[in-house]
């Protein structure tokens, strides 16, 4: 019944988008190129202008300056209703007077599809989301994740062109969160639907997006897959976002043969060969990156840093400890091997730091 | 206890008076069986047919126009952005706060054959507007005065609408007449009927608006001139009454039937109501041309009162021939009774409200119970009840109960002060529980946990809580029984004991009272002016401490 409703993907393009709210700058030059097929996620705190820009290309909002592209076709000019974007909402906006089938067959029916054909479109959506049979019943006879595929169906049965998703895990709760974010990966899959999915959550972007574009104060930050954001990350702002980063500050210190950065307490790190350091940069590196060095143990090359232990969580597989250092706290993460010994508060503590994991960046 | 005593009260004065009056109606006045013979005599008489299609039209009517006073109103707040929003807003309450028949007369110098209005018309383009002939004036004063139920509950629906609703529709295609027609219209629904139903039922019961401007052929003034013409005992007053009763029930229903449709149309999240666009040009010029036309039109009875009350003489001339205070003076100095009657009437019906309103409330929210709903709705069912009905029924009922001095309970004026709160009791006890329930049951737990025994929790942490709601609930009890006419002219027996909406009647009625009428007329407005300020601020400070 799918393939009702599946059509040729179409890329996307944002180029050198300007937005203000009265004097504020909410968009900053934005640039985006999203391929055809693919899932993508705009990740961002709140306020950072992600559901901004997602409500731009639905044509709810209005640029200064620059335009989008959907499909190679510049719709910067057009009205919402003639843009052939389907976006679900936060809220999933379902009409309370229609029934679920009304519901779903209304962009149909405003597209001036021909009635015989709105029957089974309208089924094959419902279908896809699983809610064959609820056909007649009004949306709030129904369940939050329930009203969600609705929602979902009501978009996807006009076959648009790219699917816009704008937060669209947040009014679930946490259980049924994992179950629809792996069925909304199942479906774009197989509708093979360009899809963007605005979130706060970087565990969601991370676990069903093929890119994710980091938004910060209006800016995008960086764009990559999730992988390539966690281990490469282009800034400060990224590194801490996604994932858990120690960030120290300290001083670059360079002489004729290489570069070094002194923190705080005077230890030095030796920076790969190659590295740009600039002045402003601070340490960055993942709690995994650094260990505790058993007494008497060989560092083999690694750096030390000491300090005291100043809190500790258990995470299961792992247990974090907090660990202070001149005057700056290190999270450390040592694996839990279950029953095994472990290090006590305010106890003294030396760190062993794999100095060809760290990176330095700036904000 | 409290139970007890509030459960006698409403029986006594709302229940068995409104019985009364449905018994009489269907009981044969000799041997006392059940006869439908009095809906016959109705129904074969052509007076009373008449006045019943009278009625019917006329409510329907002063549905219809003032729907279409509010509509554009409605229409131009919500949908764009302009500043003559708070002018729209204010214009909303501004006839709220005059009793319509205190406006009727004025609107009659202003707009009948020979007012103002059609003097101009006549000069200028040689035309004569019937505004006020017959049944109309009785739909125009009417629709003006009561077309702010329409707007309020029509634009807190607009505003309830979340914008997403509209940008889903949108966002799959539609745009123009058809969105609007498909999902704004419906989702508005609701609102709407609960106001327009709400204006056919005020129209419908209302019995001084025609009175005032001499239409007697509607059911109202019909029951009213056959009670106090033919006598207490003529069962056609009685038929009547069973049929305003059956009218304020259906209304109810349906207005009750639209907003339950309208809770799940609106609690979703991220509302914020429909986007707003900027007007051009010339839609601004259009926009603000329609509001001050309709913002003459409702200060119209305002102004024309105003005028009247200072004016020495005024007919057939678009202006009085002259100015003067004697009015004022009269009021002040002959009829200040009505004034000191009124204060202390609507101030005591105030008074009962939220004291029961506080009772219903507390035993409903904070007891279990069982009877306290059934004490809640048997309240809310005043609502049902016109004030006609109920003078009636006061009548009727406690004509034969002979007080220690030796006047009859219906004589005392004390009775006029108790049909006032009946009356008035479900917007109170809508108030108090509103009040209640903003409190959280954990509030008063905790100062139990702490050791506060239960009286001095209802002292020192409820009641508190409450005063803004409680202030707000009396307030607007007062406001409302201060003009109420439709009760009070069955009950009021001597002069010395009338009301102002009495003494306003009573002068209007003669030619040489109109000027001291009209300054009775100002009087009142001032009155529930300040009261309905005063209650928005309370409400305003209230507000500010429940976010706290």
């Amino acid at each position: 019944m799918s393939e009702l409703l599946a059509r040729e993907p179409a890329g996307i393009r944002v180029e050198g988008v300007d937005l203000s709210y009265g004097t504020t700058r909410v968009l900053k030059d934005v640039n985006l190129e999203i391929r055809p097929g693919e899932f993508f996620a705009f990740l961002g705190p709140s306020g950072c202008g992600k559901t901004t820009l997602l409500r731009l290309i639905a044509g709810f909002n209005t640029a200064e300056r620059g335009r989008v592209l959907v499909g190679g076709k510049d719709i910067s000019a057009l009205p919402p209703w003639k843009r052939d974007v389907g976006m679900v909402f936060q809220s999933y906006a379902l009409w309370p007077h229609m029934t679920v089938r009304r519901n779903v067959a209304f962009g149909l029916e405003e597209r001036r599809v021909a009635r015989t054909e709105i029957g089974p479109r309208v089924e094959a959506a419902l279908k896809l989301v699983g809610l064959e049979g609820m056909g007649e019943r009004r949306p709030a006879q129904l369940s939050g994740g329930q009203q969600q595929r609705v929602a979902l169906a009501r978009t996807v049965a006009v076959r648009p062109m790219v699917l816009l998703l704008d937060e669209p895990l947040s009014n679930l709760d946490a259980r049924l969160r994992v179950q629809v974010r792996r069925e909304l990966r199942e479906l774009q899959q197989r509708l093979r639907l360009t899809t963007i999915f605005v979130t706060h959550d970087q565990e969601e972007a991370n676990t069903v997006c093929d890119r994710i574009a980091v938004m910060n104060d209006g800016v995008v930050q960086q764009v990559g897959t999730p992988m390539e954001l966690y281990d490469h990350p282009a800034n400060l702002f990224v590194a801490g976002f996604l994932g858990t980063a120690n960030i120290m500050p300290g001083t670059v210190l360079r002489d004729g043969g290489g570069a070094a950065f002194e923190i705080a307490g005077g230890t030095r790190i030796p920076l790969p060969p190659g590295l740009a350091a600039p002045d402003d940069a601070r340490l960055v590196f993942r709690p995994q990156d650094v260990s505790f060095l058993p007494p008497g143990a060989d560092a083999g090359g690694r750096r030390l840093i000491e300090g005291e232990i100043t809190h500790r969580e258990f995470l299961g597989a792992s247990i974090r400890y907090g660990v202070r250092v001149a005057g700056a706290e290190v999270l450390v993460d040592a694996p839990h091997m279950g029953g095994e010994g472990h290090l006590a508060v305010g106890g003294r503590a030396v760190l062993a730091l794999d100095a060809a994991r760290v990176k330095l960046l700036t904000a | 206890m409290a139970f007890t005593l509030v459960a006698l009260f409403l029986l006594a004065f709302l229940v068995v008076p409104v019985l009364t009056v449905v018994t009489v109606a269907f009981q044969d006045r000799a041997s006392g069986s059940f006869t439908l013979a009095h809906f016959g005599d109705f129904l074969s008489n052509d007076l009373f047919r008449t006045s019943f299609l009278n009625s019917l039209y006329v409510s329907l009517m002063s549905v219809v126009v003032a729907s279409l006073i509010a509509l554009p109103l409605a229409y131009f707040t919500t949908r764009f952005e302009f500043r003559g929003a708070i002018l729209v807003q204010t214009l909303g309450v501004l006839p709220l706060i005059m009793p319509p028949f205190a406006g009727a007369v004025a609107m009659g110098l202003l707009f009948s054959r020979t007012g103002t209005v059609n003097l101009l018309l006549g000069d200028w383009l040689d035309i004569n507007i019937p505004f006020m002939e017959g049944l109309n004036g009785v739909i125009f004063v009417q629709s003006v005065h009561y077309f702010p139920f329409i707007l309020l509950n029509l634009v807190a629906s607009l505003k309830n609408i979340d914008r997403a609703m509209e940008e889903s529709a949108q966002n799959l295609g539609s745009h123009g007449f058809r969105l609007f027609r498909r999902i704004v219209l419906p989702l508005a629904m609701p609102g709407y009927v609960a106001g327009a139903s709400l204006v056919f039922i005020k129209v419908f019961d209302d019995l001084a608006t025609p009175l005032l401007l001499n239409v007697r052929e509607m059911l109202a003034p019909q029951a009213y001139l056959r009670i106090t013409s033919v006598g207490l005992e003529d069962p056609i007053g009685y038929v009547i009454s069973v049929v305003l009763i059956l009218f304020s029930v259906l209304s109810l229903w349906v207005s009750s039937l639209a907003l339950r449709g309208k809770d799940y149309a609106t609690v979703q999240r991220g509302g914020g109501g429909l986007a707003r666009r900027r007007m051009s040009r010339g839609q601004a010029v259009l926009a603000y041309a329609v509001i001050i036309l309709i913002l003459m039109l409702v200060l119209a009875p305002h102004f024309g009162l105003f005028l009247l009350s200072i004016a020495t003489i005024w007919s057939f001339a678009p202006l009085p021939d002259g100015y003067t205070l004697a009015h004022y003076t009269r009021v002040f100095a002959e009829s200040s009774q009505y004034i000191t009657n009124t204060l202390i009437y609507a101030g005591l019906a105030g008074l009962i409200d939220v004291i029961l309103g506080t009772t219903i409330a507390y035993l409903v929210l904070r007891t279990k119970l069982a009877g306290a709903r059934w004490l809640d709705y048997l309240a809310m069912s005043a609502l049902a009840v016109p004030g006609l009905v109920l003078g009636i029924g006061y009548l009727r009922t406690f004509f034969g109960v002979t007080l220690p001095g030796g006047t009859s309970l219906a004589a005392f004026w004390g009775i006029i002060v108790l049909a006032l709160a009946v009356r008035r009791l479900p917007y109170a006890l809508r108030a108090c529980t509103a009040a209640m329930q903003q409190i959280s049951a954990s509030l008063e737990e905790a100062a139990e946990n702490l050791g506060a025994r239960r009286l001095s929790v209802v002292r020192r942490i409820v009641l508190p809580l409450m005063a803004g709601g409680l202030a707000a609930g009396f307030i607007t009890s007062f406001a409302t029984a201060a003009v109420e006419l439709s009760a009070t002219l069955m009950l009021v027996q001597s002069s010395n004991d009338a009301p102002l909406a009495y003494g306003l009647y009573v002068f209007m009625q003669s030619p040489a009272g109109r000027g001291a009428g009209a300054a009775l007329g100002i009087v009142a407005v001032v009155i529930v002016g300040l009261s309905t300020l005063l209650s928005h601020l309370v409400a305003e400070r209230g507000g500010g401490r429940k976010s706290a």
